[in-house]
């Protein structure tokens, strides 16, 4: 079939097709990105039963969608209960600030942070570097009580600061060649995790 | 997405979408300006001089606590106590300041097109805050947040620039402005205070009654008239101006809609606007002035220097 469909085309492969094949390898599929998201949002409530001294803060531009779904799953497990999510951008915190533009994105945290025990989410931990910034960030909004952290994806033995994460979805061994994308429905149409090969 | 252009000379070098990006960035940074601490380290390494070869306290404080709230680091200068004083060129000056080592230059100058021949000649990023007569593009920049904020957007709004547009570098960015994001623009004030052609240079309405021009915009842009650019007499008093072009409370009222009222500051109490009028919450006029301070955070952001 493959095949048929690139002679038709006339040309020697249909590349994009290709591409996927060789250099696209998935790591978590829809169905399993549920049961992680679930499985994390579990993990968070278990460490921090009482919701009301926490907070929950998603990462712009991209942590954000798996915060929307933890903190979901979340008020699932307990409905009603006021759950405090907030959303954090870190642009004007970089490090690589002179290197490169970024366009900023919104913050919103409508409460205040001040002694609470803050839970920051983002989609995946590389270099450690965003997170870095995230915390200078958030300091900038009081002083938590504890800070910790939730990703979907941890890159093990990429990091380039000494943070380690607190709630993992999947760990992966990878080369600095790969790249990890997370493809969310909200922005991707689609919902997976895949590894990139260049 | 970046900016087209690598120094804020004027609006009219920006196209629609490096409007966009600033007005979006500032956003942003008014969100900044709520929190505990009030600062973000971006520009740590940047230095800024301001320079003022005119009188300002608005402009000037805002760029000030921008710069501050960025963490740059800032060097003022006035004319009047420089050795500008002692006969040294407007080059020499800039050129002697960046010799120690400064990044970005803020400039207001009472000669139109001071900050254009500056950017020819330096190579530090320029941020113009007033050229004479010309333009005042983050005071365009910050009245654009503003209207936007409180109505919702700039597509479709009419807005009416009223008073000394003549001498006024606020209106002709504020036209540049609107056009290019596609509100509807007016003028209104004398005829000895409006330049005869303006309508087809800029693509902007002219009316010299101010009670049709009321009834016609959702903004009004109250203007300062510039005495001290003026040097002949083009009316009679300022009390005859007060009652053809002065917005008083009683003429707001007889109006059919609540229209928002700005002035660009300082203002004349009881001349262009009245003090029942300056003080209504109809004016964001206070607003604009905290607006300015997240404005000129994202330009300075958007043209500090980056490497590639």
């Amino acid at each position: 079939m493959f095949f048929r469909n690139t002679l038709v085309d006339g040309f020697p492969y249909n590349s994009l097709i290709l591409h996927k094949l060789l250099f696209l390898k998935s790591i978590l599929t829809e169905s399993q990105l549920a049961i992680t998201i679930k499985r994390l949002a579990h993990q968070i409530l278990e460490n921090n039963s009482e919701l009301a001294n926490t907070v929950l803060i998603g990462l712009q531009p991209r942590g954000i969608y798996l915060s929307d779904q933890v903190v979901e799953a979340i008020r699932k497990e307990f409905p009603g209960t006021n759950v405090q999510y907030g959303k954090l951008d870190i642009t004007f915190y970089r490090d690589d600030i002179r290197k490169e533009l970024h366009i900023a994105n919104q913050t919103d945290i409508p409460f205040s942070i001040e002694g609470k025990r803050v839970v920051l989410i983002d989609d995946v931990l590389y270099t450690g570097r965003t997170i870095r910034a995230a915390l200078d960030a958030l300091l900038d909004f009081g002083r938590p009580e504890k800070v910790e952290l939730c990703v979907l994806i941890d890159r093990r033995f990429s990091r380039q600061f000494p943070i380690q994460p607190d709630y993992v979805g999947k760990a992966i061994d990878s080369i600095v060649s790969q790249r990890v994308k997370v493809y969310w429905k909200k922005k991707d149409d689609r919902e997976e995790v895949a590894l990139l090969d260049y | 997405m970046q900016l087209s252009t690598r120094h804020l000379l004027g609006i009219k070098d920006l196209s629609a979408n490096d409007i966009s990006l600033i007005l979006q960035t500032a956003e942003q940074f008014k969100e900044v300006l709520q929190r505990p601490v009030k600062k973000v380290p971006s520009l740590r390494d940047i230095v800024v001089v301001n320079l003022f070869f005119e009188n300002s306290t608005r402009t000037r404080i805002s760029f000030e606590l921008a710069e501050k709230r960025l963490s740059a680091d800032t060097v003022n200068f006035t004319a009047s106590s420089s050795s500008v004083a002692k006969g040294e060129t407007l080059l020499d000056t800039v050129n002697n300041i960046l010799s120690m080592k400064v990044d970005m230059v803020v400039m207001r100058h009472s000669a139109s097109g001071a900050p254009h021949f500056l950017a020819q000649h330096i190579p530090a990023a320029i941020i113009n805050a007033g050229d004479g007569i010309n333009e005042h593009p983050t005071q365009g920049l910050l009245d654009a947040f503003s209207i936007k904020e409180k109505t919702g957007g700039l597509e479709g709004r009419k807005v009416a620039i009223i008073g000394d547009i003549m001498h006024s570098r606020v209106a002709q960015s504020n036209i540049y402005l609107l056009k290019k994001m596609g509100a509807e623009v007016a003028v209104c004030g004398p005829p000895t205070l409006i330049p005869k052609y303006i309508r087809e240079a800029l693509g902007v309405e002219v009316s010299y009654n101010l009670r049709e021009t009321l009834e016609w915009c959702d903004v009004a842009n109250v203007l300062r008239i510039q005495l001290e650019r003026q040097n002949q007499v083009l009316f009679s008093s300022l009390r005859e101006y007060n009652l053809a072009y002065g917005i008083s409370r009683k003429m707001l009222d007889s109006l059919h809609k609540e229209i928002v009222i700005m002035h660009p500051g300082p203002i004349n109490r009881g001349v262009e606007l009245d003090s029942d009028v300056a003080d209504s919450k109809q004016s964001i006029i206070l607003q604009q002035v905290e607006n300015g301070v997240a404005v000129r955070m994202a330009v300075l952001y958007l043209l500090s220097e980056r490497s590639n």
